[in-house]
């Protein structure tokens, strides 16, 4: 299997994240736009550690592994950011009884 | 010894007037403290002539090359003199003046005298910026907190045009700093250090724009009629007694020195910058009704004339300056004190509204018409020898091509200080009462015993000089030669 | 003390005692002690200069060192007392003169409140010792310090009644102008200090700026010349600072008396007497001299025609005659200039003084066209002002005669039209003496009333100066009696040859050919003069004795009356130029292009600032898309720009 198609794959989800988190209102949604970025990025890190490290250096058994290691630090920290980020949307939709994010420009004033 | 004493004196006694909230007591502390300030002060230039007594070393950030040293000579002396002299001055004739929160009021004087203490004596370029920074904020605070009408408006215009002025100076600092060899802070090592040509010339003007706004210089003078006016006068009196004499010391102890090939390359733009001042501020003085805003100009005038001596090069000049600096402080400080009589006397400082005091107080006018004479500078008051000497270097100046237009053009500001100083007289004290001075009182106590002794000062000094000169003549030395060793 | 000249900071330290004491304690004493202290101080100098006199008329001279005054490395300046010539003979002016006016002022000044009347002496004492250290100092800067000293006195004096408006701006006007002229002396200081290194006049190790003259280029010398010239024209009252002197009549009258007396008008003289041997040396400024001090001679003496103020009148005399001494010093008749300078102290004096008791006993009135037929009532005053106006007209035997004659003579030997300009002047000067004369004593009382019933003569106190003054102005000249009378040498000429003796060889190196006047013409010159003056009084006599001039001038005499429109022409070239420059300052360029500048530099923070701000929406998608977008931009710098 080719490297490529784990590459194009995983832009296409990044892209799409990118569209979802400018394009959508919904908070909820944003935030699961993120979190499909931060899986593209993870997604990439396996494919590269295990196609293209582990290819290039056969004799080694550990060869790519922190590329992995990353996935799982990335997969701790957006465990914490999902905690940290509903805690936000529910305070949000109990103060505006809502969780559209562009009643949230209160930061310009 | 002295030094550290000068500076822990009244940082220490600054910060526990914060904790005596009661007017009558703070009061009393600041003055014993600030008596006590003096009498180091004064020892240090009369009695103690062991060099050991005046040199204060100590590792302060070793990681940058910056120690906690301190040293006086000939100027440090005489300017620490001067802020030890016109602190209980100060405090005894504004005694009767209220403010709120007086122990705010009185430990931030103090702690501005650390700092004015601490730019004098320090012989470490970073804890020069690091003082000069420490004597601002309190003056921010106090002019900001007890000020006139206008305080919060002009008071910012004054901390940011100064400030900006010493960021620049700082950025100065930084550079020099990392052409030392030593990486090192110490005055010594900036001495050494030999720069090209081209350096030095933007230097000099970094530097020189911290110290041109804080003297202040035309055409970067705005800032201080204002805050002069807008300030508590006890204020003002530190501001421009002793405050813009940083700004000549600065140029004295880490420009002159510092960059002598950029002083030379652009003294005389410098120098034409002061004498415009000069005549500017005397003409704009000319026109002002308002008593704390004439002397304001009046001071860019006679400032300006420091700048002057010093941008023109020649060592009577120098000698000119460091008695002028000293006399200058004695002087304004006096002619505030009468202002703040009549202010508060009367309400008013608009000369358009008094008139008539020589009859109903004629101490008072005695000493007004003195100290103003002493700032025209008459013959036998002690500004005279200043300006004698700093007119006469300028006049037989030989690193400057204009130096007779300078002497010349400079020379009509006696003129004109005579022309707006004679009108102010006239319109204070002569001609007939107004309502406001119909039941005028004269002046006694506390505010005559500063004003007399002030006036024996003028008159000593401006009578027998030789003390002030001697006491300075190393320190103009040093420097003048200083102004030369490099010379490519 | 085996030397009696050591003790000459005597004679400037009475007056600064008493100035002291009358200025502390002026509350506390009486006025009887005030006048005593006062008048007592000044007679007690003039006693010391008396002793000294004596000696220096054996021929000890002698620099007195008191301290160092200014001692900077390279420029050593003391406080120093040269006692010569020169300067006792004006010591004697100045304290003797200045004693009787002390004397006189004591009655002058009777009806002042008692702290008044201590400011007064107090001013008077400080005015004799500014006059004295002038005169004492052995260099230009102590010179420059008394200077300055009279310039502030008469400040003090002439602004003595504070409370008029009118006095206070001519006091003001005094002092600025006298600064203007200070400014070229002080510039002339720096001048010598930056050629020479000294301001010293001369040393015995040869080192003063008298003895190193030669070191002095054309230019230098022209050029410190005419810069002490330009001091002496403002204190001297010369075109073109002469203006302040006749408004200086705003002060009491014994002022007015001291300043154009004994102190003060006299200093330019002194000054350029002092410096003869550099105006020798510079023939060109020594015309400028001659020129200006001709031209103020005439002109002033053109205005005093029409005055009608009795001070004024006076007033412009002093101008005039003023002009005549610097035509002395012009021509290089220095002694001349000097004993002028004396003569002319006697019966300047003599006219303030005598003025001041006819304006005491007119209560305070000032014009003489109210005045007339004085002289039955004021007996003593009216013989002395006669012997006054003699004096001052030039009719030999009486001291003005000698001095003047003395001056036209040396400016016949060097220009015949000097001359002839100068006889001119001192017709003009005879006959509007005698106008004063004859208007004030002569015929019909013209004032009030009350003011005929209140005639008297003045007390003792004021008449003993008035006589001793005229005693003076009779006999003062024959210590200048020229030699063509035959009855020994010029007594004057030969006590201060020493001081102009460098000038002298100097003249003598240029032109030894000149040789002085015949005696011939020398009496021919001489009774021109008298001629002239004596015509000059019988027209005065013919026109004013009967019928005084009491119209308002018109035409060429209002022009006169008026000044010449001096003063109009200064106030429109000068003062207000001065205050519209001031005015278009302080409101434009201050408050609307300067600060408006520093303000601007805030202006555009905060503009910036507010515009900036903008991006901050609040919109979080808004900060994602650029963010976005600048991750897309670095992106693209990084892969594709980079080469």
């Amino acid at each position: 299997m080719l490297i490529e198609r784990y590459i194009y794959l995983a832009i296409a989800l990044f892209c799409i994240g990118i569209v979802g988190v400018l394009a959508r209102r919904n908070a909820i949604i944003i935030f699961m736009c993120i979190e499909l970025m931060l899986n593209a990025v993870n997604l990439l890190l396996v494919a590269f550690s295990k196609m293209h490290l582990a290819a290039a250096l056969p004799g080694k058994a550990n060869a790519g592994i922190d590329g992995q290691l990353f996935v799982f630090f990335i997969m701790v920290v957006a465990a914490a950011e999902v905690s940290v980020g509903l805690a936000i949307i529910v305070m949000m939709y109990r103060n505006t009884h809502s969780v559209d994010v562009n009643f949230l420009n209160r930061l310009k004033h | 010894m002295i030094p550290v004493l000068l500076i822990v004196i009244p940082l220490v006694s600054g910060l526990l007037a914060f904790l005596i909230k009661q007017d009558k007591s703070v009061r009393v502390w600041s003055l014993l403290t600030s008596i006590i300030t003096m009498v180091v002060a004064v020892a240090g230039i009369a009695f103690i002539h062991k060099a050991s007594y005046f040199q204060c070393d100590v590792p302060w950030l070793p990681s940058l090359g910056s120690s906690f040293s301190l040293t006086m000579d000939g100027m440090s002396k005489m300017l620490c003199l001067l802020t030890g002299i016109a602190y209980p001055g100060i405090f005894i004739a504004t005694w009767n003046s209220t403010y709120r929160n007086p122990h705010q009021f009185f430990a931030l004087m103090l702690l501005m005298q650390t700092g004015l203490m601490g730019v004098f004596v320090a012989s470490d370029a970073l804890l020069f910026y690091f003082f000069w920074e420490l004597a601002l904020i309190p003056a921010y605070f106090l002019c900001s907190t007890w000020g006139g009408e206008r305080r919060v408006a002009v008071t910012f215009k004054f901390f940011i045009y100064t400030f900006i002025g010493s960021l620049l100076m700082l950025v100065g600092i930084i550079w020099v700093y990392f052409h030392t060899p030593d990486h090192s802070f110490a005055m010594s090592s900036f001495y050494k250090l030999n720069l090209p040509g081209a350096q030095q010339g933007w230097l000099f003007w970094m530097f020189f724009l911290a110290f041109a706004i804080k003297i202040p210089l035309f055409p970067f003078h705005t800032w201080q009629p204002d805050t002069y006016e807008q300030s508590p006068t006890a204020v003002t009196m530190v501001l421009s007694g002793i405050m813009v004499k940083m700004g000549v010391f600065g140029i004295l102890r880490w420009l002159a020195p510092v960059v002598p090939v950029g002083l030379w390359g652009y003294g005389d733009p410098a120098a034409s910058m002061c004498v415009i001042g000069m005549i500017y501020a005397s003409i704009v003085a000319m026109q002002q009704d308002d008593l704390k805003r004439l002397i304001a100009y009046s001071s860019i005038a006679h400032m300006g004339l420091m700048g002057l001596a010093i941008f023109v090069t020649s060592s009577v000049g120098i000698q000119g300056v460091m008695v002028q600096m000293f006399n200058h402080g004695i002087n304004i400080i006096g002619l505030w004190i009468i202002v703040e009589l009549i202010e508060r006397q009367f309400g008013t400082r608009k000369m358009s509204e008094l008139g008539g005091l020589a009859q109903k107080a004629p101490t008072l006018a005695i000493m007004l018409v003195i100290v103003s004479l002493a700032n025209v500078a008459l013959p036998l008051t002690n500004a005279f020898i200043g300006e004698f000497m700093m007119f006469n270097g300028v006049f037989g100046s030989k690193s400057s091509n204009y130096h007779y237009i300078f002497m010349v053009v400079g020379g009509i500001s006696i003129i004109l200080s005579a022309v707006y100083t004679l009108n102010m007289l006239q319109k204070v004290l002569y001609g007939n009462t107004s309502t406001l001075t119909a039941n005028a009182k004269d002046i006694r106590g506390n505010e005559k015993l500063v004003l007399v002794v002030l006036l024996i000062g003028i008159v000593v000094m401006g009578v027998y000089p030789k003390p002030m000169i001697e006491a300075t003549r190393h320190a103009v030395d040093a420097i003048y030669s200083k102004m030369f060793v490099k010379l490519p | 003390m085996n030397n009696v000249l050591q003790l000459v900071w005597l004679v400037p330290f009475f007056p600064l005692v008493g100035f002291l004491i009358n200025g502390l304690l002026r509350k506390q004493l009486p006025k009887s002690l005030i006048s005593i202290i006062g008048s007592g101080m000044v007679l007690a100098s003039f006693i010391v200069s008396v002793l000294l006199f004596m000696e220096v008329k054996n021929g000890n001279t002698q620099v007195v060192n008191l301290f160092d005054f200014i001692n900077s490395g390279t420029l050593s300046i003391p406080f120093a007392f040269q006692i010569d010539q020169l300067s006792s003979l004006f010591l004697l002016i100045i304290t003797g003169v200045g004693f009787l006016i002390h004397l006189y002022s004591a009655a002058y000044m009777h009806e002042e409140r008692s702290e008044h009347f201590g400011r007064y002496f107090c001013y008077l004492n400080l005015f004799v010792f500014s006059m004295l250290l002038l005169v004492l100092g052995a260099n230009y800067v102590i010179m420059f310090i008394g200077w300055e000293g009279v310039g502030l006195c008469s400040y003090l004096l002439i602004g003595y009644w504070f409370k008029n408006t009118e006095y206070n701006n001519a006091a003001k006007k005094a002092f600025i102008m006298n600064r203007i002229g200070d400014l070229g002396f002080l510039i002339a200081i720096f001048w010598l200090i930056a050629k020479l290194g000294t301001v010293t006049y001369t040393t015995p190790e040869g080192s003063g700026v008298f003895d190193l003259y030669n070191k002095l280029t054309r230019t230098d010398i022209i050029g410190i010349t005419l810069l002490l010239f330009v001091g002496a024209t403002g204190k001297s009252a010369q075109i073109p600072l002469y203006t302040w002197l006749p408004d200086a009549m705003a002060g009491p009258t014994p002022v007015s008396a001291l300043i154009h007396a004994a102190t003060m008008v006299t200093a330019g003289i002194y000054m350029i007497a002092r410096s003869n041997i550099l105006y020798t040396m510079a023939p060109e400024t020594q015309s400028v001299v001659a020129a200006i001090g001709l031209a103020t001679a005439l002109f002033a003496a053109t205005i005093a025609i029409k005055q009608n103020d009795i001070k004024k009148v006076l007033a412009y005399s002093t101008v005039s005659q003023l002009g005549y001494m610097f035509l002395g010093l012009g021509v290089g008749a220095y002694t001349g200039a000097v004993f002028h300078v004396m003569t002319h102290a006697f019966f300047k004096a003599l006219l303030f003084l005598g003025a001041g008791s006819v304006i005491h006993a007119m209560h305070h009135e000032q014009d003489i066209r109210k005045m007339g037929g004085l002289a039955k009532h004021l007996k003593i005053t009216h013989a002395t002002f006669l012997i006054g106006c003699i004096a001052i007209a030039g009719i030999p035997p009486f001291s003005g005669f000698f001095s003047k004659d003395e001056i036209l003579a040396a400016a016949y030997e060097k220009d015949h039209l000097y001359y002839y300009l100068g006889v001119a002047g001192a017709m003009i000067t005879a006959f509007y003496m005698f106008r004063l004369y004859f208007t004030t004593f002569w015929g019909s009382f013209r004032g009030t009333e009350e003011q005929k019933h209140h005639l008297h003569e003045s007390p003792a106190a004021m008449t003993i100066p008035l006589i001793v003054l005229a005693i003076l102005s009779m006999i003062g000249g024959f210590v200048g009696l020229p030699e063509v009378f035959n009855m020994g040498e010029h007594k004057l000429e030969h006590f201060l040859a020493p001081i102009f003796e460098a000038s002298t060889k100097a003249k003598e190196l240029v032109h030894p050919e000149v040789a002085t006047l015949d005696h011939g013409t020398e009496i021919m010159l001489m009774s021109i003069s008298v001629g002239v003056a004596v015509i000059a009084i019988l027209i005065a006599w013919a026109r004013y004795i009967k019928k005084p001039e009491l119209n308002e001038p018109a035409g060429f005499g209002k022009v006169l009356a008026d000044k010449w429109y001096i003063d109009e022409l200064y106030n429109f070239i000068i003062v207000k130029p001065l205050n519209g420059l001031a005015k278009f300052m302080n409101s434009f360029v201050e408050k609307r292009f300067i600060d408006w500048l520093v303000n601007g530099v805030g202006r555009t923070v905060n503009y910036t600032s507010r515009q900036v701000r903008l991006v901050q929406s609040g919109l979080v998608g808004n900060y994602v898309l650029l963010m976005v977008l600048g991750m897309l931009a670095l992106f693209v710098v990084k892969f594709f720009l980079k080469k």
